[in-house]
């Protein structure tokens, strides 16, 4: 599969993972506003479960790479990396932008 | 003219600018709370709820979950339509996933006018 299909097939699986994680979203959201008792029960959640690092992680890659490959879209719709070499050459630097962002989002993270 | 009663706008051109649109929100409103929580790293809950209760905060995030909703409308309607040929299990995942977007945006105003 060449690469820009790649980037593609990716950006489809990342905003279904964004869909259904928003659950996650939501509930930290909600928990967090609730009550003075909630916000601490959402930031010691964050501090001390590795199920809730992970998924938190997963999302902020998924939406880090949903995102970056979305802006090369807007670039796309104004007429740029549409050749092959050009094209070829944005996939690589989207893959790797999000790649560095999701290594910050680990590191932020834990 | 080919026509689909399940997209969002009725029309491929609107879906199409609809996507962009809403795109543009939801990274705005990611770079606003990613930026806040990395300027603010040991927020308590006075600071983040205050933030919740600005009126402004409160129209930016009904916002965002409306974008949300149509964004992830066209999203998944582009994926479904691509990946389930059959009509019956194509509209019960559309329905499925309709309903939920309906219940993210009735939850996050729950949250966000309960603040």
């Amino acid at each position: 599969m060449p690469l820009p299909a790649i980037t593609s097939i990716l950006h489809r699986i990342s905003g279904i993972a964004l869909f259904f994680g928003a659950v996650f979203m939501m509930y930290a959201l909600g928990l967090s506003l609730e009550s003075e008792a909630g916000f601490q029960e959402t930031i010691t959640m964050f501090e001390e479960s590795i199920f809730a690092k992970l998924i938190a992680w997963g999302l902020l890659s998924a939406l880090a790479y949903h995102s970056v490959v979305g802006i090369k879209h807007l670039f796309m719709d104004a007429g740029h990396f549409e050749e092959l070499e050009s094209g070829m050459l944005a996939a690589k630097a989207a893959l790797v932008i999000s790649g560095v962002l999701i290594v910050l989002a680990g590191v932020w993270i834990w | 003219m080919v026509t689909n009663v399940t997209s969002f706008g009725r029309s491929g051109l609107y879906d199409w600018m609809i996507q962009r649109v809403t795109a543009v929100v939801l990274l705005a409103y990611t770079l606003f709370i990613v930026g806040f929580l990395l300027i603010t790293p040991d927020v308590d809950f006075q600071q983040w709820q205050a933030l919740f209760a600005n009126t402004a905060m409160r129209i930016f995030t009904l916002l965002l979950v409306l974008s949300f909703a149509a964004h992830a409308w066209i999203g998944l309607w582009c994926v479904t339509t691509d990946y389930i040929p059959m009509t019956g299990l194509r509209f019960l995942v559309q329905a499925v996933t309709g309903l939920m977007t309906f219940v993210y945006v009735a939850w996050a105003i729950h949250i966000i006018w309960g603040v």
